[in-house]
């Protein structure tokens, strides 16, 4: 395996689609929720220990080679809302094509003729991370890394936020990010002895409506 | 160690004349069950007791058991209030309902209410047959008036036809991860519920996404069921949100 | 690149000219330039030239999403299962250069629902003067600037206007009106764009959109040879 791939997948400039999402940060900044760097980390920390760590326990998984399958069910299962399961569809797809490009790989192939309108987003950045020689260490990283990436970015964006300030937010996360990742990891290897249910299924509540009521808006800027 | 074990149990039968049997009602210690009046073709059962529990160190459990044609409602007389206890262990409280085929169950308790200092867990496990039906209301409250909320999980699991269609947890107060109280979980708000709803015919007709009031929506679920996710600034006015949604479906 | 061409194969990558059951895929042509220019109006009257003969869709990449898609949805140029709007979380330009996958998606969707098709359109949100679409996403690009944004636009250059396959300057009715020097205008672009086309329109004209109109059938033509 090569670290340096790890780097690849991570980056912003991937071209998966991520760009045009905020994960849940325009209902929050529009609702009022958020209106600076402090609401911007706490919103970031609530959504890392949520979507981020079933996202990350999920690609951690994938990558490991449990059955993509089992855990696209699982990840239906983790995500209550409709508006959020059709992004998460929208960008594995996106991801997939980006993945299949860049680390030609049977598996993908099989995944993205199995799934033709996508398979769950973090299903497939495991599968992504498999591809490209990475572990289910990696692949848990790169999920939580844009649990919080997408957020800070499109709050630079949607407030004018200083763009240090949401980066300083981001290094302040980064050994919250550790555990996250340290215990998506632990839950992931489970899954081969004890299935699919052992993965943690923490919730959002606002995130989930929020979802909503920003897929219901006539006008946005972001796709979610 | 130390602290109450105790698993009520229920039992609810079709009579074959359209009609509901309890064959099994089980009380264990504080969680006591007691039939009441019911409609012509409906059991109905209400816990009553448990309202000053669990305590830490506590193993509650309830069952349901519905079988075909049977129609069994329960509900509590009060709302269970989580306590702190003499030891540092934490209270566990579990949910266990299974429902047959043409049968149908209403779980509608009075809110869950974690007070200071109080550390409880509680796991709701729903298996379905492909055509049960089910009601099901959760509702947590964070304190008491104005108090500090003690540390409360739960977690919710459906199965419908042998198939996971939800799995979710959400862990408040001392000791959770960070940001639960954050904007992206509950922003300050004390109190969170959810409606679940369960019906064969939504696997041809789903119900369709809704906003209904300001923190709450109605969201078809991928499987024959929908979930009402509402969050609000106390129990009473979460219960006025989710009991919207009840009589908008005609539930009472 | 590995790419699977067997009848239920996953979908393609990017800009390969076969679908994956073979047939071979709709003219991609991108519409990028300023904002104000007179993009959707362009798109709008090329729809309307164009749909009697040809099987058509847009996709738009607007800044604030679906105005520009609901512009087309009003005018009625095309049926709405035929035109898809693209979020862009404020990055138009991201959308049609760096990260295309979304646009991308949109273009096969519109092939597998409403296909086959013989062209669909991409109009990029109003942006700058750098902003050109990725040859990964569009066979061929058209870049649109107004008379009004003034007469220096084309001397000025940028990648739209030096590279773009054509160079539409439009609005040419308001050049009296706003200063602008025509001759000026037509002797820079040809001195940036080494023999590459220009057009000069004005859509309240009685020739209106007719060249670009022709412009695009040559392409396919060419496309379809």
């Amino acid at each position: 395996m090569t670290r340096a791939a790890l780097l690849v997948l991570a980056d912003g400039r991937f071209p998966a689609g991520g760009h045009a999402h905020s994960g849940g940060a325009e209902a929050a900044v529009k609702a009022g929720r958020i209106t600076g760097a402090a609401d911007l980390e706490a919103f970031c920390r609530g959504r890392l220990h949520t979507a981020g760590l079933v996202a990350a326990a999920l690609a951690a998984a994938a990558a490991a080679g449990a059955d993509p399958a089992g855990l696209d069910v699982a990840a239906d299962a983790r995500t209550p809302s409709p508006a959020l399961r059709t992004t998460s569809r929208r960008l594995g797809r996106q991801l997939m094509r980006a993945a299949r490009a860049t680390w030609p790989d049977g598996e993908l192939d099989a995944v993205a003729r199995r799934f033709p309108k996508g398979a769950h987003q973090p299903v497939v950045l495991g599968l992504a991370a498999r591809a490209a020689g990475l572990g289910p260490t990696d692949a848990a990283y790169c999920a939580v890394y844009e649990s919080v990436g997408g957020p800070a970015t499109a709050v630079v964006r949607l407030l004018s936020l200083d763009p240090f300030e949401a980066t300083a937010v981001l290094a302040r996360l980064a050994p919250e990010l550790d555990r996250v990742a340290d215990r998506a990891v632990t839950s992931a290897t489970a899954v081969r002895t004890e299935g699919v249910d052992v993965l943690p299924a923490a919730s959002a509540p606002l995130l989930e409506i929020g979802a909503e009521v920003h897929a219901a808006w006539p006008v946005r800027l972001f796709a979610s | 160690m130390g602290g109450v074990h105790a698993t009520a149990r229920i039992g609810a039968r079709g009579d074959g004349r359209g009609g509901t049997s309890l064959p099994v009602l089980e009380s264990d210690g504080p969680l006591a069950l007691r039939r009441t009046r019911g409609a012509a073709s409906e059991a109905r059962v209400m816990l009553v007791g448990a309202m000053s529990g669990p305590l830490g160190g506590d193993r509650f459990a309830v069952e349901a058991d519905v079988g075909g044609g049977a129609r069994l409602r329960v509900g509590s007389a009060a709302a269970t209030i989580a306590l702190p206890g003499q030891t540092k262990e934490g209270a566990r409280y579990e949910v266990r309902l299974t429902v047959a085929d043409r049968g149908e169950l209403h779980w509608l308790p009075e809110p869950l209410i974690s007070a200071k200092g109080s550390d409880l867990s509680v796991v709701t496990r729903v298996d379905l047959d492909a055509g049960a039906r089910l009601v099901l209301r959760e509702e947590q409250v964070l304190g008491r008036m104005r108090e500090e909320p003690g540390r409360l999980g739960s977690r919710l699991v459906v199965r419908i036809a042998g198939r996971v269609v939800l799995d979710q947890e959400l862990t408040c107060g001392p000791g959770a991860p960070g940001g639960w109280d954050g904007p992206a979980v509950l922003a300050g708000h004390r109190a969170v519920g959810q409606l679940l709803l369960a019906r064969p015919e939504f696997a041809e007709r789903p119900m369709e996404p809704r906003i209904f009031a300001e923190h709450a929506c109605v969201m078809p679920l991928a499987g024959p069921a929908a979930l009402v996710t509402a969050v609000a600034p106390d129990g009473l006015r979460l219960r006025r949100v989710l009991d919207e949604a009840l009589a908008e479906w005609d539930i009472r | 690149m590995h790419l699977d061409h067997s009848p239920h194969g996953p979908a393609a990558l990017s800009a390969d000219a076969r679908r994956p059951d073979g047939s071979r895929r709709a003219l991609r042509v991108g519409l990028g330039g300023p904002v104000g220019s007179g993009k959707t109006a362009t798109v709008a009257a090329l729809c309307r030239a164009l749909r009697d003969r040809l099987s058509l869709a847009v996709v738009t990449n607007d800044i604030y999403t679906r105005e520009d898609a609901e512009f087309l949805l009003r005018e009625a140029v095309l049926p709405p299962e035929r035109i898809t709007a693209v979020e862009t979380g404020a990055c138009p330009h991201t959308a049609i250069r760096d990260d295309i996958s979304a646009n991308l998606e949109a273009v096969e969707d519109l092939e597998d629902e409403v296909g086959p098709l013989d062209l669909i359109l991409v109009e990029s949100g109003g942006d700058n003067l750098t902003a050109t679409f990725s040859k990964g996403l569009v066979d061929a690009q058209i870049f649109v600037i107004d008379v009004a944004g003034g007469d220096d636009i084309p001397r000025k250059g940028g990648p739209g206007v030096t590279t773009a396959d054509l160079l539409v300057v439009n609005k040419t009715d308001l050049a009296p009106y706003v200063g602008s020097d025509l001759a000026r205008m037509a002797a820079d672009a040809k001195a940036q764009r080494a023999g590459l086309p220009v057009v000069f329109q004005s859509l309240r004209s009685e020739s209106g959109v007719a060249d670009v109109a022709g412009w695009v059938r040559a392409r396919l033509a060419a496309w379809t040879a």
